[in-house]
């Protein structure tokens, strides 16, 4: 059964400690609030599996684990296949009646940053989505692959300056847009498809909700940011967070059904993007006047997008 | 509840309808899988007893071995009997996951279907993806026939599952020779098979949430050496449970299964030392060539993995002259089954001559000539006190002969 009532951010917070403290994780990295805030949303019991990179290698360090629940991980790629073998493993044994507590109710969780969700472990994702597993999918997406140094993803936004898309005297980074994984997962069949945010919190324990509760594979993409490699002060990691979502950098909202689009959070005062920009090491080359339209080209993107979003949300299809 | 299949005392079945059989009768609750040309029916026909109600599992059709063996790895944490098929390409893409099945220490069982691995693309036969399993920290099993594939399923989930063991298990059958050829197969009925392999015992399962767990954490120098280093050991120690579960199906079924395999070894002066169908060829041979005098024998390391080293030194140490059949190309060495046969016998007070063939690449045919010509020139070389040949040769190879280093070496 999940946990209803949100009233309090501090309440909320010790609801559950299912996840703790001790872990290894970058001051001020954005992952453990998310990993926290979806451990919190639920009083059920928890099978979560992790693929390989940042939140994997920080959380389970032989001989210690931060995981206070049952958690897998096996490799880069496979979060989704792990839980979905699980899940299946789950219901032949509920039928066959080998389950110690049979009426427990379970939920099923992979986590993968973009690199392991985008890229290498895209195709497991799409499997497991298309073959309707009971799970959520929770991308914590800093946008690089941060465990491995910071190099390039397809998640990655145009203009970012990354180990292996490096800004330089011909270069401004990263050339290709970033990938629009919640279109694709909505279109893949998830049943509830996403991008949350944690200094939205209510909003992103509401959506987790949401998810766990939705029987089918539920996609939810959330900004992690990333005070490594994005290279800002970790302390200001929910001042960057609130930047993304109120440049729409980070829009956030849902796709229920793969069609039903729901805008969950509309800044009051929508920021220009150079203040997002501007407050991150990995696009400070963008400030030079020969990058300068790469900022227009990103400013513009998030216009048409936030546009798209509005009017796909007011088509109601 | 699982219907139970009314069996024949006899059936004709081949090596896939007979793997497939024993998945049937091990009740296996998750069965994750992606087909491939020539394991394919096996799958194909689990999917067929769950439509059926055959069988209670779960099948989930993945989207690729790598996927299949994942689901497989999520379904053993999970606590119930896991099995899984597959060939060649998709063994290949399996592989990063099958060390970390291993690494887990979940038993799952894989029903390999040998066939060789591009490039050039071949759907046929050979030893390739088997040998590239050797490392990966698996029980292997080796079946030269369609019954032989029934009873070591059978046999594997309850290695694999000893408490003693906890370990994945393959179970190997050769592509289109074993695997498509009928042949009669005596099954065990449902009851008598379930028996056998017996209730699965959920050990550390993430479905007990009343004690957290966590698998597949990270280790690095300070803890991963003895990870291994106990892995290793495990595997080694399997070798008693093997024993004990062959002998307990031997007294079931009265059909004998040991860890090496011999055929008239008793008094044998040359052998030939095989894995797969090309087994049951040799021993034809050497049966034929008793007939003429010759004292041919025939040594299978029925278990690839564990090795019996110690095994393959007492069946072999007597003889005068052996010969190593490798069926997967070494790519710039010696055959696998040569350097550890040849390493088990330098520990011996006799050092019988070991020489080496490569043969049957791609499904290339074996013959009981060929067999019997290895054989001959075994003796040869026992008569003559030396290897007289190349150590390394190809057998049935179209061209000019090709072979591989010279010793004058005697006893």
């Amino acid at each position: 059964m999940a946990i209803t009532s949100i009233k309090n951010l501090k309440e909320f917070s010790t609801a559950n400690e299912r996840f703790e403290g001790a872990h290894l994780l970058c001051p001020g990295c954005a992952h453990s609030m998310i990993v926290r805030e979806l451990m919190n949303a639920t009083d059920d019991n928890l099978v979560l599996a992790s693929a390989t990179g940042c939140l994997e290698v920080c959380t389970a360090v032989y001989p210690y684990t931060s995981w206070d629940t049952s958690w897998i991980h096996i490799g880069f790629e496979n979060s989704a296949t792990a839980v979905s073998g699980a899940e299946a493993m789950y219901k032949a044994r509920k039928r066959k009646g080998t389950l110690k507590d049979p009426d427990a109710p379970v939920k099923f969780v992979a986590f993968g940053g973009d690199g392991a969700t985008y890229d290498i472990g895209f195709q497991w994702l799409s499997g497991a989505v298309e073959r309707g597993h009971d799970f959520t999918y929770i991308c914590l997406d800093n946008e690089n692959y941060a465990n491995t140094g910071g190099q390039r993803s397809s998640s990655t936004p145009i203009g970012a300056n990354t180990s292996t898309a490096q800004a330089g005297r011909v270069s401004y980074g990263k050339k290709q847009k970033k990938k629009d994984m919640v279109a694709i997962m909505a279109a893949n069949g998830a049943k509830y498809s996403a991008q949350l945010a944690p200094n939205k919190w209510k909003i992103m324990a509401k959506g987790f909700q949401k998810a766990l509760e939705t029987e089918g594979p539920c996609f939810i993409n959330t900004v992690s940011a990333c005070t490594t490699e994005w290279k800002f002060n970790p302390k200001d990691t929910i001042h960057i967070t609130d930047l993304a979502t109120d440049t729409l950098m980070f829009p956030v909202y849902e796709i229920i059904d793969g069609h039903e689009l729901n805008i969950l959070y509309r800044p009051k005062n929508i920021i220009p993007v150079e203040e997002y920009l501007a407050a991150q090491g990995r696009y400070k080359h963008l400030f030079k006047p020969e990058n300068k339209h790469v900022i227009e080209r990103i400013q513009k993107d998030i216009d048409a997008k936030w546009e798209y979003l509005q009017r796909r949300e007011e088509a109601r299809v | 509840m699982a219907e139970k299949m009314e069996l024949n005392e006899i059936e004709v079945w081949d090596g896939n309808y007979a793997a497939s059989q024993a998945l049937r009768q091990a009740q296996v609750d998750v069965v994750s899988a992606y087909p491939i040309t020539p394991s394919t029916p096996i799958v194909e026909n689990y999917g067929a007893y769950v439509a059926n109600g055959y069988v209670d599992g779960e099948f989930v059709m993945v989207e690729s071995e790598h996927a299949a063996m994942s689901g497989c790895i999520g379904a053993a944490a999970a606590g119930g009997r896991v099995a899984t098929a597959t060939s060649s390409q998709g063994f290949m893409l399996m592989i990063e996951v099958l060390y970390q099945a291993s690494g887990m220490r979940l038993p799952i069982v894989l029903t390999v279907v040998n066939r060789a691995i591009a490039s050039p693309l071949n759907v046929r036969g050979d030893h390739g993806d088997m040998y590239a399993g050797r490392d990966s920290g698996w029980v292997q099993i080796d079946a030269f026939n369609a019954q032989e594939a029934y009873d070591l399923t059978l046999c594997a989930f309850k290695i694999g599952e000893d408490m003693d063991v906890r370990l994945p298990v393959m179970v190997h059958q050769d592509g289109f020779v074993t695997s498509h050829t009928a042949q009669n197969v005596k099954p065990l009925s449902d009851d008598d098979a379930y028996n056998f392999v017996g209730k699965y015992q959920p050990y550390e399962e993430m479905l007990d949430f009343t004690k957290a767990v966590t698998y597949g954490a990270q280790t690095e120098e300070d803890w991963h050496y003895e990870h291994k280093a106990k892995q290793h050991k495990a595997l080694m120690d399997s070798r008693d449970v093997i024993d004990r579960v062959f002998a307990e199906y031997k007294e079931l079924t009265g059909r004998e299964y040991n860890r090496v395999e011999k055929y008239f070894m008793d008094d044998a002066e040359v052998a030939i030392v095989a894995l797969g169908s090309a087994v049951e060829t040799a021993r034809y041979a050497a049966e034929e060539l008793r007939a003429e005098g010759i004292k041919a024998g025939v040594v299978a390391p029925r278990c690839f993995r564990p090795f019996a080293f110690d095994g393959i030194r007492e069946a072999l140490e007597n003889v005068k002259a052996v010969s190593t059949l490798d069926r997967s190309c070494p790519m710039g060495a010696m055959g696998t089954l040569f350097n550890e046969v040849s390493a088990a016998l330098y520990t011996t007070e006799k050092r019988p001559l070991v020489s080496n063939y490569i043969y049957g690449l791609g499904g290339r045919d074996f013959s009981v000539a060929e067999a019997k010509r290895i054989f001959k020139e075994q003796k040869a070389h026992a008569d003559a006190g030396h290897i007289t040949t190349p150590i390394q040769q190809f057998s049935g190879l179209r061209g000019p002969k090709l072979g591989f280093f010279e010793t004058k070496r005697g006893n």
